[in-house]
């Protein structure tokens, strides 16, 4: 329940990034224009890695509700792994932008780009160390009882990584400006 | 965990087990969000007209609630999770329409 | 176990778990002393928790009555010099933030932590050490606002830090840095705070407390912790992108750059309308379970008045653009606006209108408690009439940044709010301490409260119409105007009231103090109440309640003590309080276990406060704040909720050491 709060609170917390974003994203007085440096087919490589880390997320959640703790570290680990492939694209794609003169300050639609697509990413950061560090409880731990209660809220919070990623994903990068 | 100090009414999180998604459902519905990705990317290949926005607004809208419902498995859990979320979802998309809208950003 | 009844991902894996937090962090025990200062900074205790918050929030009310004391010198003559222009926007920026985010949410927070529970017939919240951690980030958070003073000079910019006066420019000092941060780890700190009050309701009433038997202060706790679960965010996004063009370059509110400083007003306002009833809310709560007691009559209408708090809490989302009359909006904003901020009155009335036919017909006692209620009731009408006169657009546009807004405010929040929260002192303070207040020195009191503020808010409804603007900080003798509408008048006797305001809040402290010496020994059912917090003992004990009360009726308390006669269909008294907190006693529960204490909740706070220093500072610092943070989040991750045995002190008298604190059996 906690959980669900939680996320009911960063959606206003993403929407206000996100309408930022918005309204900002044509306001480009110097520097690149968003078309001239997106690069739509590798987002589009991260953004379908990130889905698929929200199926390995259910397949974790659903192999701790079996008990069958083997699979669940398995899916886990191939959860975090995929997330930190995301994470990396991002890293990269950020240092190409930088390398093509989009930098933090250029002007106003790199700042709320970067402010926004950033937050993402350490929210799915933090996704990625609280998924390192559940497995590693899973491997350490035999006898909690709700151990699959925990994966499922580590799992919602991926899913809403997700789903913040869907909605940035159309609107920053497939919708021009 | 003690739950003798609950009131009767109140709600228990985690009984929705028996409703969860099977492997292979979940792995239908991650192909179907898929095949939708896909169709979004193409509209960067394939010039759409005047179906480019609306298409692209759908789907995400699509996408979005399936990843709700089935995987964080909302459309199964109890009403108050759902007013929980939905609350914030709604707050958010009120608040933030109206004060765009006032930037006259939909003009 | 634990109480604790569904845990958050970080709480949660702790359950049973054979690594004891000796072991999983290496170095330290959890600590188990319950005497000492270390049962304070390490507790885990709703209600110590929630006395720490009132002692934090007593503090920075005399800060921040510091500060309003001295803005008034200033403005009492013309062309003050008590304060210099630089230093006068510092105070009065720093007076607002004081109040609002130091002093009137978490002496709120104060009362919410302490008797949510009691009110509840609950052991302590969901998440005791999540509770722990929303105090320290707030601690952490007034900390960085208030080194400002010493570190360069304060934040300057209003409470509202519009842009352009909170860029770099025009508030060249570190001060707005500090603000930012300090308020969004005071942010942080509510937020956590509120997730765990609402679970604590939802989940953990006493068996037989539906909703709607529920005391309304906890509905309005509730409504007030969902207005702040989703204002916050939005406020984090608002200082996030000032701290970005502060500290990082960025130019998201410089128009130069083509920016839109609306956009940080529309933030900063949806938020901040939020956050006024965040403020009052729950001052209407406290009156609300006072009134009734007082009276001697259950409350007037329960479901309007806890519907109708719903509906200002939702409402209440919006209307934020009422802040921006003036800023050109366009005419069907300003209407619309213009309309839900009105109808935002109807559910103010239909409470106005409840407590008045609460007391209509009751054996009214008018102790300290109730004067303060009746108090809030008529100062909050005036406020809220004031209020409805800007809720009429053209009518605001005269009356925006004039005193006249800050008369209506003052109105609102220190005679609704502040009086509120002084009922609320007077009468739960025999609940916290067990002694009782002394109702002469709060006669004294009240009444200087009441003249002071009348005097102190009510000529500035005057100073405003005639255009004497807020945040200035001199007005001259040339443009004082003439004879009744003289601004030094009126000037005059606004100063003088603030000292008699200042003289009646002395009152109250040497109350305090002469309470905690001679004061009387509290009767255990002192005002004949009517919730669950009286069915224990004064002071309660540490698990609360020696045996969970089932709840039958809304007033629950009441109903024990009181029944309908059979045959005459009236109200007979067939208990005191003081037999059923004995009954309860001797019907004890065994096995109670409660959370234990913990150090992570204050380890990661001065993390996060070693973080905030380091975004003014400098990246080495801001690495370590992050490292200290990840650090005990993981102690605080791989910690039991409850210790295990091997932290346990060995009992060396008598078993009085340890943490055990039910019967063992």
């Amino acid at each position: 329940m906690a959980m669900w709060l939680f996320l009911g609170s960063e959606c206003l917390l993403f929407g206000g990034l996100i309408s930022t974003y918005m309204l900002y994203r044509g306001r480009i007085t110097q520097g690149p224009r968003p078309s001239q440096i997106f690069d739509i087919p590798f987002t589009s490589v991260s953004s379908f890695v990130l889905l698929m880390s929200s199926l390995t997320m259910v397949l974790a959640v659903t192999s701790t509700q079996r008990r069958d703790y083997e699979r669940s570290k398995l899916w886990l680990t191939v959860t975090a792994l995929l997330g930190a492939t995301f994470v990396g694209g991002q890293v990269y794609e950020f240092t190409a932008f930088y390398n093509e003169g989009l930098g933090f300050t250029t002007n106003l639609f790199s700042s709320s780009f970067y402010t926004l697509t950033g937050f993402h990413g350490v929210h799915v950061t933090v996704g990625v160390i609280m998924l390192m560090a559940l497995r590693g409880i899973i491997s350490k731990n035999r006898d909690t009882g709700d151990r699959a209660e925990v994966v499922e809220l580590i799992g919602l919070y991926w899913h809403f990584v997700d789903i913040v990623w869907i909605i940035i994903f159309t609107l920053v990068y497939l919708i021009p400006a | 965990m003690d739950a003798t100090t609950t009131a009767t009414d109140t709600v228990q999180q985690g009984d929705s087990h028996e409703h969860g998604l099977s492997d292979a459902m979940a792995i239908k519905i991650a192909l179907i969000l898929a095949a939708m990705t896909a169709l979004e990317v193409s509209t960067y290949y394939v010039d759409f007209g005047a179906f480019f926005l609306p298409v692209l607004i759908i789907l995400m809208i699509v996408k979005f609630f399936t990843v709700v419902s089935y995987f964080m498995h909302l459309k199964f859990e109890h009403q108050m999770f759902k007013l929980l979320f939905y609350t914030g979802l709604g707050l958010a998309l009120f608040v933030y329409f109206v004060a765009l809208a006032t930037f006259k950003f939909f003009n | 176990m634990a109480i604790i009844e569904r845990p958050t991902p970080t709480a949660a894996i702790t359950l049973r778990a054979p690594v004891t937090p000796a072991q999983s962090m290496g170095i330290v025990r959890r600590p188990v002393t319950s005497t000492g200062w270390k049962s304070w900074v390490f507790t885990v205790d709703h209600k110590k928790i929630g006395i720490m918050y009132g002692v934090f929030a007593m503090f920075f009310f005399i800060v921040g009555g510091v500060e309003a004391l001295l803005i008034r010198l200033q403005l009492a003559t013309p062309d003050g010099k008590v304060l210099s222009a630089d230093l006068y926007n510092q105070m009065f920026t720093m007076h607002a933030t004081t109040m609002i985010f130091l002093f009137a949410m978490p002496m709120a927070a104060a009362f919410a932590n302490y008797f949510l529970p009691l009110q509840l017939g609950a052991r302590d919240v969901a998440f005791p050490r999540l509770n722990a951690l929303g105090l320290w980030l707030l601690v952490a958070g007034g900390l960085i606002l208030n080194a400002s003073w010493f570190l360069g000079g304060a934040a300057d910019g209003g409470w509202f830090m519009y842009s352009p006066n909170s860029g770099p420019v025009f508030s060249p000092s570190n001060g707005v840095d500090f603000w930012t941060l300090g308020v969004q780890i005071a942010g942080f700190g509510s937020l956590i705070g509120s997730i765990n009050l609402i679970v604590t309701i939802l989940n953990m009433r006493a068996p037989g407390m539906t909703l709607m038997k529920m005391p309304v202060f906890c509905w309005m706790i509730l409504v007030v912790q969902f207005l702040l679960v989703f204002s916050l965010p939005v406020i984090t996004v608002a200082l996030v992108l000032l701290t970005f063009q502060r500290s990082f370059g960025a130019t998201f509110f410089d128009v130069a750059q083509g920016a839109d400083p609306l956009l940080w007003q529309h933030l900063f306002w949806i938020f901040g309308h939020p956050e006024v009833y965040v403020l009052i809310l729950p001052a209407f709560g406290i009156i609300t379970e006072v009134l009734p007691t007082f009276s001697r009559k259950p409350l007037f209408g329960y479901p309007f008045v806890v519907f109708s708090g719903a509906s200002i809490g939702l409402v209440g989302f919006g209307v934020w653009s009422h802040h921006m009359f003036a800023t050109g909006l366009g005419p069907i904003s300003v209407a619309a606006f213009s309309i839900a901020t009105m109808a935002i009155a109807i559910p103010t009335g239909v409470k106005i209108f409840n407590w008045t036919l609460t007391m209509w017909g009751g054996k009214i006692w008018y102790s300290t408690a109730m004067k303060f209620s009746i108090g809030l009731i008529v100062l909050f009408t005036i406020g809220g009439l004031s209020g409805v006169t800007h809720a009429v657009a053209p009518s605001d546009t005269q009356q925006t940044d004039t005193y006249y807004i800050v008369a209506h405010f003052h109105y609102v929040l220190f005679g609704g709010m502040v009086f509120g929260l002084f009922s609320g002192f007077y009468y739960w303070w025999p609940k916290v301490f067990g002694k009782m207040l002394n109702e002469k020195l709060g006669g004294w009191n009240f009444w200087l409260m009441v003249i002071g503020m009348n005097m102190t808010f009510g000529p500035m409804h005057i100073l405003g119409l005639q255009g004497q603007p807020r945040r200035m900080y001199v007005w001259t003798e040339a443009r004082a105007g003439e004879g009744l509408f003289n601004f030094g008048f009126w000037n005059k006797i606004a100063s003088l009231g603030s000292l008699i305001l200042t003289i009646g809040i002395l009152f109250f402290l040497i109350n305090i103090v002469y309470t905690a010496r001679k004061g009387k020994i509290a009767p255990l059912d002192p005002w004949d109440a009517r919730t669950l917090e009286w069915i224990t003992t004064s002071p309660p004990k540490e698990h609360n309640f020696d045996r969970i009360p089932v709840v039958h009726h809304l007033d629950d308390f009441f109903h024990r003590k009181y029944q309908e006669d059979a045959t005459t269909g009236e109200l007979v008294q067939i208990a005191t309080g003081e037999q059923l907190v004995r009954a309860e006693e001797a019907n004890a529960d065994a096995h109670i276990h409660l959370p234990s204490p913990s150090y992570w909740p204050i380890a990661i706070a001065v993390g996060v406060g070693t973080l905030g220093f380091g975004v003014v500072y400098g990246v080495p610092i801001m690495i370590v704040g992050v490292l200290m943070i990840l650090g005990s989040s993981f102690g605080f991750v791989l910690e039991p909720s409850v210790a295990q045995d091997i932290d346990y002190d060995p009992p060396a008298s008598g078993g009085q050491d340890t943490k055990e604190l039910a019967p063992l059996g």
